[in-house]
């Protein structure tokens, strides 16, 4: 009996404590997203008339833009992603293994400093630098190397550049995380053992921080996916980013319902996505998070 | 070590030095192994045992001097390249691997075949007493299994040397003894010769048929575990190998090698001299526990030895390593004798005289502060 009324009084606190964040993912995520969604299956047939239907949905499959453009967003993203980790892995692995007391918190400061500025404002100097006029064109043909300044924003590759620039730190962080959890007599004892530098990575450092990269590109995957400013302001009108879709048919067209649809998509999509990366690299999705 | 002269020295360590700012690790150093033998390195935390492991491993360089291994100059010669293993003091078993992987993780490095692998891991965990734990993950091992995986995956590769970094050191009291035996019983019987590093001299005893003892960078002595305990020539060995009374005193008189020592206070108690010990100077005595007799008369003890007198202190029972601790009458300085093993004298109270004596031939003592 006695142990029931605890039982009570520990789960009243419990969910008192857990108020704030139960609150809030009702009313800026589940109420919003619910909202979203009934919106999604209307379709208006008239002025001020809806009824419920899959034609928003539809659209996204029967026209083809839509469906480039989506593609397009998911490879860049890949590519970006993977590209974040081939330059991430070796700049946490200095901060992890390397680099010793202070110089390791240095290090990790100089990776976080960028962030202390707004995005808008960090894309905007990237424009500053490549733009026809800007300072990387000047010292191109300065240099000699170009005749005239070319125009480096508008390409796949300037709005990868950003991407990967914007999503460094949040590879970072993850593997920092797993790989300073790897003992280091390990590597030492694979070396022992015979092992060669490409061995010890494959066999040893790899699968010891499989959960911290598949975290990383998890986090990358979706925060460049779901990017809009980067894409657009490197990227131009050529960039066909799916964001932008969604953007356009919500402010430009003023047609919620198919951008609540697209919205829909992109999340439906992604997540996906990321269940197939999941499976593919044999990881468990708790495990992943834990190192997040 | 006189049997270097066999030639037959599985490693060969001349005159190796290593510092790291202005300390020396490790001090113009060297010894041979030879083939087959247990050799140990004792010596306390710091006296840099674990840097020269690490140098004959081949993970830090010697600043000068050699190692031979094999009678092979390992002078520029990576770890992965050197026909040596290491048990490292954590074991280091990889955890992403299940026990079989582990041991054979070596193999596949050498580039052995799949299933060729796969069959020397399994017969290697067979002689190791773990047939059949091939599948099984390596957190679901006790300690003294995953101790046994560590040496199966390094004699799978039959190195020349196995190197082990106080492998023992993480086990229970009880386990520790246990893996003790096992480990003298396995290096029997696979031949490899061993090298062993560790701070608890009844491990270096127990095990070694030589152990170099070890301090700020150099070996104090090296010998036969016998001779280090029965033998030690500075005052470091006399004190560090097994457990001893100590005594400082003048040197009142010499003869035929053995000192009369004299405390502040007037205690007279003779040791073997085991340096150049002259009338007059201040030296340091070690008295081993069990080298004294006990009587509660003086007249029972051995007339030709000194007797000593002083009252108990307490009686520290420990089965068979029990002992008393009393307060010598003269100087009131502890002194420990070790029960005899007949129960007898196991009724002392606390306050009580006793009377005790000891073979001067089995004290030894040395210069005081001649210590390095």
């Amino acid at each position: 009996m006695i142990d029931t009324g605890q039982n009570w009084r520990g789960r009243a606190v419990l969910l008192l404590l857990l108020a704030p964040a139960v609150l809030w993912l009702l009313l800026t995520i589940i109420l919003p997203h619910a909202d979203l969604a009934m919106v999604s299956i209307r379709e208006r047939v008239a002025p001020r008339e809806y009824v419920n239907s899959l034609a928003q949905y539809r659209t996204f499959f029967t026209e083809p833009l839509y469906w480039h453009v989506f593609v397009r967003t998911a490879l860049v993203s890949a590519v970006s992603t993977l590209i974040t980790l081939l330059i991430a892995f070796p700049v946490a692995w200095t901060i992890a293994k390397i680099a010793q007391g202070r110089k390791a918190t240095l290090l990790f400061l100089v990776c976080l400093i960028p962030f202390w500025v707004s995005e808008t404002v960090r894309t905007l100097g990237w424009m500053i630098l490549l733009r026809e006029s800007g300072v990387l064109p000047a010292l191109l043909v300065k240099l000699g190397i170009a005749a005239a300044p070319p125009e480096l924003l508008y390409h796949d590759a300037t709005i990868l550049v950003g991407l990967v620039y914007t999503s460094l730190l949040f590879m970072v962080v993850p593997l920092v995380n797993s790989l300073e959890t790897l003992d280091n007599s390990l590597i030492e004892a694979a070396y022992d053992l015979g092992a060669g530098a490409f061995s010890v990575l494959r066999d040893i450092v790899i699968p010891h921080a499989a959960p911290g990269i598949t975290a990383g590109c998890i986090v990358v995957f979706m925060l460049t996916l779901g990017n809009y400013l980067t894409p657009n302001l490197l990227g131009g009108t050529s960039s066909q980013w799916f964001t932008e879709q969604i953007y356009n048919q919500f402010i430009t067209r003023f047609n919620w319902e198919q951008g609540a649809a697209f919205g829909f998509l992109l999340l439906g999509l992604s997540t996906t996505i990321v269940w197939l990366g999941l499976k593919a690299s044999g990881q468990r999705f708790a495990d992943v998070m834990r190192r997040a | 070590m006189n049997s270097s002269k066999s030639g037959a020295a599985d490693l060969e360590v001349n005159a190796v030095k290593k510092t790291f700012g202005s300390h020396a690790a490790v001090d113009e150093l060297s010894f041979s192994v030879p083939h087959g033998s247990f050799f140990s390195i004792l010596g306390p935390s710091g006296c840099g045992k674990t840097t020269l492991l690490r140098m004959i491993a081949g993970f830090i360089q010697p600043d000068s001097g050699d190692i031979r291994i094999g009678g092979r100059s390992m002078a520029g010669v990576a770890p992965n390249q050197r026909p040596v293993n290491m048990v490292f003091q954590q074991l280091a078993l990889f955890p992403m691997m299940n026990v079989a992987e582990n041991v054979a993780f070596g193999l596949a490095r050498r580039g052995v075949g799949r299933l060729e692998r796969l069959r020397k891991a399994e017969a290697m965990l067979e002689r190791v007493g773990l047939g059949g734990a091939q599948g099984k993950r390596v957190d679901e091992l006790s300690g003294g299994q995953r101790q046994r995986v560590a040496i199966a995956r390094s004699l799978v590769l039959e190195p020349t040397l196995l190197l082990l970094d106080e492998p023992l050191g993480a086990l229970d009291l009880k386990l520790r003894e246990h893996m003790k035996i096992e480990l003298k019983q396995l290096q029997a019987a696979f031949g490899t010769t061993f090298v062993y590093i560790t701070h608890d001299q009844s491990e270096a005893l127990v095990l070694s048929d030589h152990v170099g003892v070890m301090n700020a960078g150099r070996f104090e002595q090296l010998g036969s575990p016998q001779s280090l305990y029965y033998e030690p020539t500075t005052p470091f060995v006399a004190g560090f190998v097994g457990s001893s009374n100590r005594v400082t005193g003048r040197v009142a008189a010499l003869s035929h090698g053995i000192a009369t020592i004299a405390t502040d206070d007037g205690w007279l108690l003779e040791a073997r001299v085991r340096d150049s010990l002259v009338v007059g100077h201040s030296a340091i005595a070690f008295v081993r526990p069990e080298a004294a007799t006990l009587a509660r008369a003086a007249a029972d003890l051995p007339s030709t030895q000194r007797s000593h007198v002083g009252r108990v202190d307490s009686l520290l029972f420990d089965g068979a390593n029990s002992a008393v601790l009393i307060r010598e009458s003269k100087s009131n300085l502890e002194f420990r004798v070790a029960l005899p093993q007949t129960g007898q004298f196991s009724d002392l109270i606390p306050g009580e005289l006793i009377h005790f004596a000891f073979d001067p031939e089995r004290a030894v003592c040395f210069i005081a502060g001649a210590s390095r």
